[in-house]
């Protein structure tokens, strides 16, 4: 019994550890974008502007953007986040900081998870800001049940920034990363951004049940993120 | 240089006999096989198409196995990773080749049946998703730096097999005009018997064609792997000698 209880005391000590590098690298990337503000601002700027683009494209009236409003949303979204993705990492070759990283005995998945919940924070920030300008401009409200939204959009979020920063991290060190970080995520993404446009729009029409679409993020952030922290160490040390 | 020569001589036989394949399942598909009731001879695509389809289905877990392969010898026997590597790139660009081949069959007859080129039903829709992933997969090693392309594109390889589920899982949820599986879809599913050879002998000849071309690039991959082996080595033994 006693054995059990130091074993178990032994995990919670090595999770707490693990914990610990997380909080260490989410507390960095906070820190670093704080003092230079570059990728949200820059992420933000972007996404307003397709937001007014396909306003411009499409003059909805407000029944029409009930029906469009949840996909250009994620759009918007999903290629403001190309932008902050690729810097989030480019900021880690500086100083050649990613080979001290390598190097470390920290586990790698916690710095990828650190990095993820960062930008996962930069995304939400977009959204904080940007839901009302896109309620303003494309007079909506919603029909279904609006408290939903709050659980599609981390959802929907985590599943852009999760295998976003993974697939950033693949195409760090290849000739065309900006090019080729959309081409690789976008197509394993379509599942999670027909999921989360899905739900959006069921909710802001109210005509059908978003549940079948949460539960298909659900499932995908679980098998996505348990892959990418598997998988990274591979990617982090790929020579 | 032996076994080169019975690889050769292999080769040539297996490309004749699928020739002979397919000429027969051609002969059986456009000659022999009745004419369907309802369709008529614009039927006569699913000879095609279906086969095309199942193989297009069967290659990319020959890629995904493949990879899982080069990831566990990526560090221990870095000789065998190259070979699985090989493997997973040919398998990529055959399942590449047969999706392309099911799409184009596909859209042929949906023009002659259905009267429209392209509809966005569960079953077009995700075998395009299987093309746009394995696409990307070949986007992928086309613009790593090298050294880290094969870990990149197994890595990836990994992820395309996870999404395959669902994927289709998500689209069937999301449309569901393509008809019921023609075999194994339940009572009235399967076709007549007597279009049963020529389905067969397509499914047989296609297949054939499907691993000659694995092989064929396989071949190749490992050519282009030798030959850059040795001018690595060249280099290295040029660097000595400057140091001397």
């Amino acid at each position: 019994m006693s054995r059990v209880m130091s074993e178990l005391r032994n995990d919670l000590r090595g999770l707490r550890r693990y914990f610990g590098h997380v909080w260490c690298h989410l507390r960095k990337d906070l820190r670093l974008e704080w003092r230079s503000r570059d990728s949200v601002v820059g992420m933000l700027f972007f996404a307003l502007l397709v937001v007014i683009i396909f306003s411009l494209a499409f003059d909805p009236t407000a029944a029409v953007s009930r029906e469009i409003a949840g996909g250009i949303l994620w759009v918007a979204l999903l290629f403001a986040s190309f932008t902050a993705l690729n810097q989030s990492w480019t900021r880690e070759q500086r100083n050649r900081v990613l080979d001290a990283q390598r190097m470390s005995p920290a586990p790698a998945s916690a710095l990828f998870l650190g990095k993820a919940l960062a930008n996962l924070i930069f995304v939400a920030l977009i959204e904080v800001v940007l839901s009302p300008l896109f309620i303003v401009f494309y007079n909506l409200h919603a029909l279904g049940e609006g408290w939903m939204l709050a659980i599609v959009m981390p959802l929907g979020t985590w599943a852009l920034v999760c295998n976003g920063t993974f697939f950033a991290a693949m195409s760090l060190r290849t000739r065309n990363r900006e090019l080729l970080l959309p081409l690789i995520m976008v197509p394993i993404s379509i599942p999670a951004l027909l999921g989360m446009m899905q739900a959006t729009t069921a909710i802001l029409t109210g005509e059908s049940d978003p549940a079948i679409w949460i539960r298909l993020l659900v499932a995908y952030n679980i098998a996505f993120t348990t892959v990418c922290l598997l998988l990274f160490e591979t990617v982090l040390s790929a020579e | 240089m032996r076994h080169t020569r019975i690889y050769r001589a292999v080769g040539i036989c297996w490309v004749v006999l699928t020739l002979a394949a397919l000429v027969y399942a051609t002969r059986l598909a456009l000659v022999v096989a009745p004419t369907e009731a309802t369709m008529g001879n614009v039927q006569r695509i699913f000879y095609y198409h279906v086969p095309t389809s199942m193989l297009s289905l069967l290659f990319p877990y020959v890629n995904f196995v493949a990879s899982v392969f080069y990831l566990g010898w990526r560090r221990r026997d870095p000789l065998r990773a190259m070979a699985a590597d090989a493997v997973a790139i040919s398998a990529a660009e055959v399942t590449v080749v047969f999706s392309s081949l099911s799409l184009l069959t596909g859209m042929l007859w949906g023009r002659a049946a259905w009267g429209i080129w392209w509809t966005w039903d569960a079953r077009l829709t995700s075998m395009l998703l299987l093309w746009l992933l394995y696409v990307s997969y070949l986007m992928l090693r086309k613009l790593s730096a090298t050294g880290q392309t094969q870990t990149l594109a197994a890595v990836l390889s990994v992820f395309a097999a996870i999404d395959v589920p669902i994927v289709f899982m998500s689209i069937r949820w999301w449309r569901t005009q393509h008809p019921a599986p023609v075999f194994f879809g339940g009572q009235d599913s399967g076709i007549d018997p007597s279009m049963m050879p020529a389905f067969g002998w397509n499914v047989l000849g296609w297949a054939m064609w499907g691993v000659f071309l694995l092989a064929f690039r396989y071949a190749l991959e490992r050519r282009r792997q030798e030959r850059e082996q040795e001018a690595a080595l060249k280099s290295i033994e040029g660097s000595l000698e400057i140091a001397q």
